[in-house]
């Protein structure tokens, strides 16, 4: 069963930019599903799409078996949405945000209150539910969304960038939380900036730059693809320049601080092999960038580089 | 899909609100209107007699009445729908698998209940000024929802095609106050010299207006049977003109 399937889907505002241009995505009932993309690549309006706030100029989408302009209501009612933008009324309190969108989805007063009361707890937010929205914090506004996006419990979470501006305590305790969510059944769909955290929670990827899916596979192998790592080395003496080694590429960012551009098939004790036959002792090793990101940059930049030419 | 919880929950919310910021929405109407009756009524309208054999203080307390109901009808939707469209709070309704008429229902059932609520305040301060007699319950009371359910659909749409807090000021200050103090609220039209008559006839809350005081006091100026036709005719063609834009997402939707 797919939770979602889209098919040739295009975007053009009324200003005539052409936000999305053909895409096709499927999502797999009970996937986790990571949507990445640079600034205005095009998420957020395919999101819109699939949620009814944006009118689509062609193309289908269909969310579990029901096609969104045919099925409406069912289709909607599976949805979960956490928009990017606070879009809850600020003057209503915690609780009753969570109760009018119950009520919206048709659940009976009873079972609102008792999912009110689940969700809240469960975003840590129970000792809030009487205070005015608009007091909270910015990261306990973002929980607020995602408990509102739960109560009518959905079977497709879709969450546009829910971590952005939150602190990494409650970001870890949001992933823990989506993983739960996740794991319990309910299919998720996440975009964020944050490329580390779609590399440890998404099984599968989709990636979009300037209205085009560039990428779409699962997480294994498109970081088996991955053939040259970045890593940081500190070094215990001051070197004046950097060494020149056989099959890497190696930068002095700083007397002691040495970066070097690793391909797989030369590997690390390669690496310290050469380092150790020049006498450069090194005491730490760090990752530069996190591997999905260093692929993210390549495919979006390759889709750049190939559009201007 | 049940539509009823999301109709109550849209309902409960619009009643909620408007009671919570009473001294916005209840008290200034309440004020108002006794300074009509005190200045218009009393001190005045000893002075100016009857007309149509009434007393001129029974004369307008009905249709001071169904002024209120107008404005705070068109004024609650207007305002509530605006801002939550402002804080695109709008989304959540638009996410959510509700039915647009059920969107457009709720709305203005929340405005026409405070048009009612209004409505019956500014009754009962009248009946400190007044022994209002009445000549038909039934056709004031219907006129009273028909008018409020009118001005509550026309403020949904200004809601939804205005772009800025300037555009759902517009409709009541330069339309609907004009229209109301020339919908023979304050005389009968028969006192106006000729071709104004004419151009009255032209008001559509001069009906209203005649067939709600017609239950009070059971004389109207106009044919009672024709004001309900036109009310129930505008109500219809306002609600299509709601859906419509609903469904167009005008405002709403990119
Ligand atoms: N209402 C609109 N009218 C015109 N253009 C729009 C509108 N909304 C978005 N766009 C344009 O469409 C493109 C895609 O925007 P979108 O919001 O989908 O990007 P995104 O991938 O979500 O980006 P971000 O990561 O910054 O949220 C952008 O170029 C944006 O400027
Ligand atoms: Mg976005």
């Amino acid at each position: 069963m797919k939770a979602l399937s889209i098919r040739n889907l295009r975007k053009t505002y009324n200003n005539g930019h052409e936000a999305l241009k053909g895409i096709d995505l499927d999502v797999e009932a009970g996937d986790f599903f990571a949507l990445l993309g640079p600034n205005g690549a095009g998420k957020s309006t395919a999101i819109g799409i699939i949620s009814s706030l944006v009118n689509a100029s062609s193309g289908s989408v269909s969310i579990f078996g029901h096609d969104l302009k045919k099925e409406r209501s069912q289709a909607k009612s599976c949805i979960g949405l956490v928009p990017q933008e606070i879009n809850f009324n600020q003057f209503d309190t915690v609780k009753s945000i969570l109760l009018n969108q119950a009520g919206y989805y048709g659940t009976p007063r009873q079972l609102a209150l008792q999912r009110t009361e689940q969700c809240l707890k469960q975003m840590d937010l129970w000792d809030k539910r009487d205070t005015i929205s608009r007091r909270l914090s910015g990261g306990m506004k973002r929980r607020v969304m995602i408990a509102r996006a739960m109560v009518h419990a959905p079977k497709l979470l879709i969450l546009d960038e829910p971590t952005a501006g939150v602190d990494i305590e409650i970001r870890r305790s949001m992933w823990k939380m989506m993983e739960e969510v996740n794991q319990q059944g309910t299919t998720i769909i996440l975009t964020t900036h944050y490329l580390e955290e779609a590399e440890s929670l998404c099984r599968n990827i989709a990636i979009i730059d300037q209205g085009c899916i560039v990428e779409n596979s699962d997480m294994k192998s498109l970081l088996a693809r991955l053939n040259v790592d970045h890593f940081v080395l500190d070094l215990a003496e001051p070197l004046a320049a950097a060494p020149v080694f056989d099959g890497f590429k190696i930068d002095l960012m700083d007397d002691k601080i040495l970066e070097v551009a690793v391909p797989k098939e030369s590997g690390l004790n390669e690496l310290f092999k050469q380092l150790s036959g020049q006498d450069i002792r090194v005491l730490s090793l760090k990752n530069k960038t996190n591997r999905l990101e260093q692929l993210f940059m390549d495919l979006v930049d390759a889709k750049t580089t190939g559009e201007a030419a | 899909m049940n539509n009823w919880i999301p109709f109550r929950t849209i309902i409960i919310k619009e009643i909620y609100r408007f009671v919570r910021i009473w001294p916005q929405t209840l008290l200034p109407p309440a004020i108002t209107t006794t300074l009509y009756f005190l200045i218009f009524g009393k001190l005045m309208g000893d002075r100016i007699g009857s007309i149509n054999g009434s007393p001129y203080m029974d004369y307008i307390v009905p249709g001071v009445i169904l002024m209120s109901v107008i404005s705070h009808a068109y004024a609650n939707v207007v305002s509530s729908f605006y801002s939550t469209k402002f804080q695109r709070n709008i989304e959540e309704l638009i996410v959510a698998p509700v039915p647009n008429w059920v969107i457009l229902a709720g709305y203005v059932s929340g405005g026409v209940m405070r048009g009612l609520l209004v409505g019956c305040v500014v009754g009962l301060i009248a009946m400190l000024f007044a022994d209002l007699t009445i000549h038909s319950i039934w056709i004031s009371v219907s006129m009273a929802f028909l008018t409020a359910t009118l001005f509550a659909l026309a403020g949904f749409i200004n809601a939804v095609m205005a772009e800025s807090f300037d555009d759902i000021s517009i409709i009541p200050n330069f339309v609907l106050t004009p229209l109301s103090y020339l919908g023979g609220v304050f005389y009968s039209v028969n006192m106006l010299p000729g071709i104004w008559q004419t151009i009255s006839m032209g008001n559509p809350i001069l009906y209203m207006v005649n067939a709600f005081r017609y239950g009070f006091i059971g004389v109207s100026d106009i044919d009672v049977q024709l004001s309900f036709l036109m009310t129930g005719g505008f109500i219809a063609v306002l609600a299509i003109f709601s859906l419509y834009l609903l469904y167009k997402g005008t405002g709403i939707k990119q």
